[in-house]
């Protein structure tokens, strides 16, 4: 090479490009993030949508964004999407700024809306030849690979209907699946279960965890606070247009103080018993009841009956512990009421 | 492989797609075909007499099927619209369109597939339709050279309400809408034009309308080459309107595709 191009001039040139490509490589690593926002802002004419989100999606991370209708998740994961053109703010997807590289941003994501968007004229096989040819991938990859998804999303049966025939869960499979056709990097599942019956909610759970074991990052939104706890590595909890709260979900648990005991008495002899041995307690002496704070977990429980011993009659006894609902509705103050 | 060859293999991909879906629900077609069947026969031999009476010179001396059939032909391409704006419809209302939009598919790619299956569906549509026509006594008078202009011409007619379809298909906000708004071109703008009878002998507001209007001269530049009248530069003045009409509905589908279902 340095014999076919004496000038000092290119050595250098190159020299510096590949510097500049190990650099910008390195800064890719070490961020590490599949989905960086800042300062995200969308309105419809008057009404605003999104009123300055920031958000951070580490790779290999499932994210779960929860609100109720209305609070801006379809409207973030459309723009994160490349559907909906953003006001204002910074995005980078996987490395790529999406107002200048949406097109490289489309190669690497996978989008599950809302509503199945499935081919409803074409049986769940060709609908994922569909995919595969739109992801020019060659047709021996394209068959193999419409065979695995069919496996592995338990279609092979309905392979050769049409979706017109399917359930809703089955409908929703072909879906997630069409969106695996090109092996995403980063998914999008906008209220995958929406609409889903329990049986078929828990199938879709596994399978977005199985997604999850792979290594894919995953941007999920939910309605439901139980699905968020159950699947999200970390929550953002959007309302009216921000994200007001941000953490994994024990860290959001905890924000809100409210695990306890609730012990139940028969007399108010019984509760001053108990008050004098459980101090930390607090009183109600209308109800007879004594709320005693709890870390939660057996080993405390176990502590507050050994602290009350024999002693103390205990009526009734009951565990709380707060759930999203709470923290919910601590932080926004309206649990799931609609927000128009 | 090059922006090019991608491009065309997605347009491949779509217009594949949209053949399947017109092969294995072939019901929309054989019902485009058929409204123009039934206006075939129905003009021809329960109206064709009278008119064919008040016709005169207008027919050069022949039966009134052959001043009707090019009319027809017409009308057999703008049956197809309801058709095209349905299956676009389908497609956005559907959510596919934005599937589509968040892949890394060439952005031309689905619309295109649905014009050329539309174009196709319009070629069969008029070869059944002149089939038919020649059973009923059909005589045209053109030679190969003006049947390569009648091909040209409705393929051009086609190529044009195609993409006015898809517009109409995509900002249509359900399938009835997109089928409804439709029907001025499948039904108003045929009548209104010279597909029946000459433009001179309506009533003279309307008649300065179907002078004007696009279907006019492609209705007659047909006309002409069927039976063997000179065409003269009515040809190139339908030809311009359907590039005036595709370039409309171009611009104005890719606009809609662009925003969405939002």
């Amino acid at each position: 090479m340095h014999a076919l191009r004496p000038q000092k001039g290119l050595d250098i040139d190159l020299g510096s490009r590949l510097q500049h490509v190990s650099v910008n490589t390195l800064i890719k690593n070490a961020t590490r993030n599949a989905v960086t926002v800042n300062g995200l802002r969308k309105a419809y004419r008057d009404k605003v949508v999104l009123d300055g989100v920031d958000l951070s999606i580490g790779e290999g991370e499932v994210f779960g964004l929860l609100g109720p209708n209305g609070a801006g998740k379809t409207t973030i994961v459309g723009i994160l999407s490349t559907l909906i053109p953003a006001d204002a703010g910074t995005i980078s997807v996987l490395g790529n700024d999406l107002r200048t590289e949406a097109g490289t941003v489309r190669s690497l994501i996978g989008v599950t809306g809302q509503f199945s968007a499935v081919d409803n004229l074409l049986t769940g096989e060709e609908n994922l030849f569909l995919m595969g040819r739109l992801h020019h991938l060659p047709a021996t990859e394209r068959r193999a690979r419409t065979s695995q998804l069919l496996e592995r999303f338990d279609l092979i049966e309905a392979a050769k209907r049409t979706p017109a025939t399917y359930s809703g869960g089955m409908t929703r499979r072909l879906d997630i699946a069409m969106t695996l056709m090109g092996r995403p990097r980063l998914i999008f599942l906008d209220e995958p279960t929406a609409g889903l019956d329990p049986r078929s909610r828990h199938t879709m759970w596994q399978l977005i965890r199985d997604l999850a074991a792979d290594g894919v990052t995953i941007l999920l939104t939910t309605q439901y606070l139980e699905e968020a706890d159950q699947l999200a590595d970390r929550i953002g909890v959007l309302d009216r247009g921000r994200i007001v709260a941000e953490g994994t979900p024990d860290q959001l648990k905890r924000r809100i103080p409210g695990a306890h005991i609730l012990l139940r008495f028969a007399d108010a002899a019984a509760l001053d018993g108990a008050a004098r041995v459980l101090p930390e307690g607090s009183r109600d002496d209308d109800e007879l009841v004594l709320r005693v704070p709890n870390e939660g977990g057996i080993r405390s429980l176990r502590d507050v009956l050994a602290r009350l011993g024999d002693g103390v009659a205990v009526e009734d006894l009951s565990i709380h512990t707060p759930d999203l609902d709470d923290v919910f509705f601590a932080l926004t103050g309206n649990p799931t009421r609609e927000q128009s | 492989m090059t922006t090019v060859t991608i491009a065309l293999q997605d347009a491949k991909t779509m217009l594949g797609r949209e053949l399947k879906h017109t092969l294995r629900y072939p019901l929309l077609l054989v019902g485009t075909i058929l409204v123009p069947v039934v206006m075939l026969l129905l003009f021809d031999y329960i109206l064709g007499g009278t008119i064919g009476h008040g016709l005169g010179a207008a027919a050069h001396g022949a039966p009134y099927v052959d001043f009707l059939v090019p009319g027809i032909l017409l009308m057999t391409v703008a049956s197809g619209c309801g058709h095209t704006a349905i299956n676009v419809n389908i497609d956005m209302t559907g959510g596919i369109i934005d599937r589509i939009r968040t892949m890394a598919v060439t952005r031309g790619a689905l619309l295109a597939g649905h014009v050329g299956g539309s174009v196709v569906r319009a070629l069969v549509a008029t070869t059944v339709l002149i089939g038919v026509a020649l059973l009923v006594g059909f005589r045209p008078k053109a030679s190969v050279a003006d049947w390569l202009a009648v091909l040209c011409i409705v393929a051009a007619f086609s190529i044009a309400l195609a993409w006015l379809s898809a517009a109409l298909g995509l900002v249509a906000k359900s399938v009835a809408g997109a089928n409804g708004s439709t029907l001025p071109v499948q039904f108003l703008l045929p009548f209104l034009s010279s597909t029946f009878v000459p433009a001179d002998s309506m009533p003279v507001g309307v008649r300065w309308f179907a002078a004007h209007q696009p279907f006019t001269p492609v209705v007659d530049s047909l006309r002409a080459l069927l039976t063997g009248e000179p065409v003269g530069s009515t040809a190139y003045l339908a030809l311009a309107w359907c590039a005036v009409i595709a370039l409309v509905g171009y611009v104005w589908a890719q606009v809609a595709f662009r925003r969405g279902t939002r």
